[in-house]
């Protein structure tokens, strides 16, 4: 590593006012294959989101095949054809598939998107706050995580009803706690640098902290966390669905149709592998682009993480 | 008769992606007799590394040995295949890594640690091997052999591990001893220390040894043998008498010339007075410091005590001493980051509050501190423009394009490109990393620059730039450096003000002349001749002298009664020294020396050897056993 750059002495003392060249674009962020594959699979899901119920060929509740657990590619006659074969209860998995994207899709990243904006938040302001605030937040987490997910999720559900919004908050609390212990920790790690302390001593307010010095540095494995803790909420969501609090029938959730056509695989069908793969495509396809992106962004969080 | 130890024009090379070879290792050949020590001298880069894995066999993952042969008792060990490699490895040729504090694990005693390679390779039984290694203590003249293997590596210094790793190489009696780096990151009276044992217990064991380094006063003292390396290719090699006194070879002689030389009076160059340099920026009046909470009006573990520290307008201070004395912390508590719990900080004839939090902007602005490695103190999701441009907005109010104006300038001042400024840290080098991490100290337009060790984790000709990139800001802007260092020969060269901390006290302080000419504080005298001279026997002529044999082999004690420094040195006063604080004397105008000792004691203890040392009357120069004994 040597150190190339030489003293110019003689024209370091005239101005450079008119030699600064123009601003530099920002620098774009260019996607690997993997990254863009991963931005076409989230972004059909979120089409479906919206559209799914229009393009499917069934409604999610017909009850309309000839048979339950048909074949892939089967035929009603009259009806039509069943592109992913027919589930336990003769309805078409295809349809049900994209209506469920609603609920899947729908619910648990925004049960996961709240989840992070409580645990994030209020992780960062105990790592960089310290003190008494820590020790609150951390104890409050504490008594959270010490409670079993399901059953804390039925009570709540159990006393406030099953409705969407109560779902979201449910499993939006529930899986704050984990994220409140990983940005905590992450903060902390940070919090000790030199170039936060830095910024402490230049005299700037804690927001700043928060937002410039510690959050980016924390961004990136948080965001992989991001598709870990989604398929837990999605799981945790079928949980609750397949103990009759969850997404109420006929309406379809991937986790729900995974169990319910789970006892198919006997028959040979091929009923429960679709919503998984579902539940694949979409949390795979959000960890591509988040590995992309932390590669582009310098640090090879794959490395760092080991 | 074929040699010990044989390096026949040996190549290592990497890959590109495409697969073409970038050479690193350029057939480089040279041999090593037995009880021979070959010294391998370069600059980093040069492939010095490189070259001492391969003496094992073994290279970076990621490189290859395509020609060449390593031969040891005259068998090619790169032909051997895996598992006879791996016996001769840690077995007939021992490798010493640089840090000694990274090879130890902290959860396993030294002595399992020291004997597990032979006892692992069958070598010796543990009981043997047990036995080998206190013998090894004892010619390492380490502390307490008997016991020492029973103890945990953070119970020894860092110049005793080091030691300790040098018995953990010799334990299974290796025909070939590798050091790399052995001393760099030592300070100079530990890296005295450390020379003397492994020159002592290499000569004894008769093994021959390779010492990779690049530092030609180091080698002059310990080699047989220099080979001069640049770039993978050797450029000079013979006997060390005649590489010193006579170098042939252009690159010899330009290393030659970047040896540091032994700090003197009059080093220093002093520049013009453009500023006003009699106003005092920074002052420390009174100052005690130190971690955990306060007990009786002291902190529980006391860093600094009775601290008074006047820094002046357009000056550059260094602060000098052994790791632990408080260096760092003296910079932190000027800087606001660690409140004093006594005392009072100045900034321009101003009370400073001693926490960061209770100072205004305008206090924080005029005061920086420049942290040690760039690669933390720089946020990594940064680009160099937002890191050099928030305290331009912070505490300057500029924006927009007033503001990468600004940045331009900056970066032009440490003599970095303009392009520089929509990179991120860890696409710069360490060198262009330190001085991006002194512009964000210069963006505040600071009166005062607190640099901690800005120099130390870089190599010699990179940190030489950073010295002269300093002096060049302090000509050009007028701000005064604070500049912490444990590397005399470096602030003796460009310091106007020189600082000397001791177990946490100022023993003396002073302009640069008058410092680094007698009369000198004892343990002044102690730095200075231990900073290494390029010629043969200056290790043993030093040793000879009276206040390193006293000085050198005992350890730092924080004291709360008398002079820290009593327990090494030649002219204590028993029943004074170890009782009262000594006074502060000033033999010249603003050069203060604490000692009990006057200045004419001082003086003419310096001409006369004495024979007896306080308290350690066997510690007497002449024998190296006697002074093993006397711990």
């Amino acid at each position: 590593m040597s150190d190339t750059t030489q003293s110019k002495d003689d024209d370091q003392d005239k101005t450079i006012y008119d030699e600064l060249p123009d601003a530099p674009p920002k620098k774009k962020l260019k996607l690997t294959w993997t990254g863009k594959l991963g931005v076409v699979i989230v972004a059909f899901w979120v089409i479906m989101v919206v559209i799914g119920p229009w393009v499917a060929p069934f409604d999610e509740a017909d009850i309309i095949a000839d048979d339950s657990y048909m074949g892939v590619m089967s035929v009603t006659e009259g009806e039509g054809l069943h592109v992913f074969g027919t589930d336990y209860l003769e309805r078409d998995i295809l349809s049900r598939i994209l209506w469920g994207a609603r609920m899947t899709v729908g619910i648990a990243f925004l049960a996961t998107l709240l989840a992070y904006a409580m645990g994030v938040t209020a992780g960062i302001a105990a790592a960089v706050k310290g003190g008494w605030i820590d020790m609150v937040l951390s104890r409050v987490n504490d008594a959270i995580l010490s409670l079993p997910t399901i059953m804390l999720g039925l009570l709540i559900v159990v006393a406030l009803g099953s409705s969407i919004p109560i779902l979201i908050g449910t499993a939006a609390i529930i899986y704050a706690s984990s994220v409140f212990r990983i940005a905590r920790a992450y903060g902390q790690e940070i919090m000790v640098m030199d170039y936060v302390e830095s910024a402490q001593a230049r005299g700037e307010t804690i927001w700043w902290i928060i937002f410039r010095e510690v959050l980016p540095n924390a961004a990136m494995p948080l965001a992989t966390d991001f598709g870990l803790r989604l398929v837990f909420v999605v799981l945790f969501i079928s949980s609750l669905s397949f103990l009759g609090l969850g997404i109420q029938p006929p309406a379809a959730d991937w986790g729900s149709m995974v169990r319910q056509n789970l006892e198919g695989m006997q028959y040979g069908s091929l009923a429960p592998v679709w919503p998984a793969l579902a539940i694949a495509s979409f949390t795979i396809a959000i960890n591509l682009i988040v590995d992309d992106i932390s590669a582009k962004s310098g640090g090879d969080l794959a490395k760092k993480m080991i | 008769m074929s040699e010990l130890f044989e390096i026949d024009n040996l190549q290592i090379q990497a890959r590109k992606e495409d697969g073409t070879p970038i050479p690193i290792v350029k057939g480089v050949s040279f041999k090593v007799k037995a009880g021979q020590v070959v010294a391998l001298i370069g600059e980093s880069g040069s492939g010095k590394s490189t070259i001492s894995m391969a003496t094992m066999a073994y290279c970076r993952p990621g490189l290859e040995f395509p020609g060449g042969e390593v031969r040891l008792h005259g068998k090619n060990i790169l032909a051997m295949d895996p598992q006879d490699q791996r016996a001769i490895r840690g077995n007939n040729v021992a490798y010493l890594a640089q840090s000694a504090a990274a090879t130890f694990n902290p959860a396993i005693t030294i002595g399992e640690q020291v004997t597990e390679a032979a006892v692992l390779h069958g070598t010796l039984n543990q009981e043997d091997a047990n036995k080998r290694a206190v013998a090894l203590y004892h010619a390492l003249e380490l502390p307490d052999p008997e016991r020492l293997g029973r103890r945990y590596p953070h119970q020894v210094s860092g110049g005793q591990l080091q030691r300790l790793m040098a018995a953990m190489a010799l334990v299974s009696s290796p025909d070939l001893l590798v050091l790399d780096e052995p001393t760099t990151a030592l300070d100079v009276t530990t890296q005295i220390e450390v020379l003397k044992a492994f020159k002592k217990v290499i000569r004894e064991e008769g093994s021959a040894a390779i010492y990779v380094t690049h530092d030609l006063a180091v080698v002059a003292q310990v080699a047989d043998h220099i080979v001069v390396l640049y770039s993978g290719e050797v450029q000079e090699q013979g006997p060390t008498e005649q590489i010193i006194n006579n170098p042939k070879h252009p690159y010899t002689k330009r290393l030659m010339a970047a040896v540091k030389p032994t700090p003197i009076a009059g080093m220093s160059e002093l520049v013009d007075d453009r500023f006003d340099r009699d106003k005092p920026n920074i002052e420390v009046r009174n100052m005690t410091a130190g971690y955990g909470g306060i007990v009786d009006g002291k902190p529980v573990i006391t860093v600094l005590r009775d601290i008074n520290v006047k820094i002046k307008n357009s000056h550059v201070v260094g602060v000098i001493g052994e790791s632990g004395c408080g260096k760092s912390t003296l910079a932190r508590v000027m800087a606001g980051l660690l409140p004093a719990a006594k005392g009072e900080i100045f900034l321009d004839g101003k009370e400073l509050a001693p926490d960061l939090k209770d100072r205004s902007r305008e206090e924080l602005q005029k005061v920086q501190f420049v942290y040690q490695m760039a690669d933390t103190a720089l946020n990594p999701r940064q680009q160099i423009g937002d890191i050099l441009g928030r305290p331009i907005e912070f505490y300057r109010g500029l924006k927009g394009k007033q503001r990468r104006e600004e940045v331009a300038k900056l970066l032009q001042l440490v003599e970095l490109p303009i392009e520089f400024e929509t990179r991120y840290p860890s696409e710069l080098s360490g060198g262009q990393k330190q001085r991006v991490n002194m512009a964000r100290a210069l963006a505040a337009e600071p009166e005062v620059m607190l640099c901690d060790e800005v120099t130390s984790a870089l190599d010699s000709i990179v940190s030489s730039n950073v010295i002269k990139l300093l002096q060049k800001l302090r000509d050009k802007t007028g701000v005064s450096f604070v500049f912490i260092s444990h590397d005399l020969s470096t602030v003796g060269s460009f310091a106007d003000e020189i600082v000397v901390l001791y177990a946490g006290r100022v023993v003396e302080q002073g302009p640069v002349d008058q410092v680094l000419s007698p009369p000198y504080h004892p343990y002044t005298r102690l730095l200075i001749s231990s900073v290494p001279e390029l010629r043969v026997g200056w290790l043993e002529e030093t040793m000879q002298k009276r206040e390193m044999a006293v000085g050198i082999a005992r350890g730092v004690e924080i004291t709360d009664t008398g002079c820290p420094f009593y327990n090494r040195c030649p002219i204590a006063i028993e029943g004074t020294c170890n009782v009262e604080t000594a006074p502060t004397q000033e033999p010249h105008p603003d050069h203060f020396i604490s000692c009990h000792r006057t200045m004419e004691e001082i003086t003419e203890a310096e001409n006369i050897p004495q024979k007896v040392l306080h308290g350690f009357e066997k510690a007497a120069p002449e024998g190296d056993k006697a002074a093993a004994a006397a711990h």
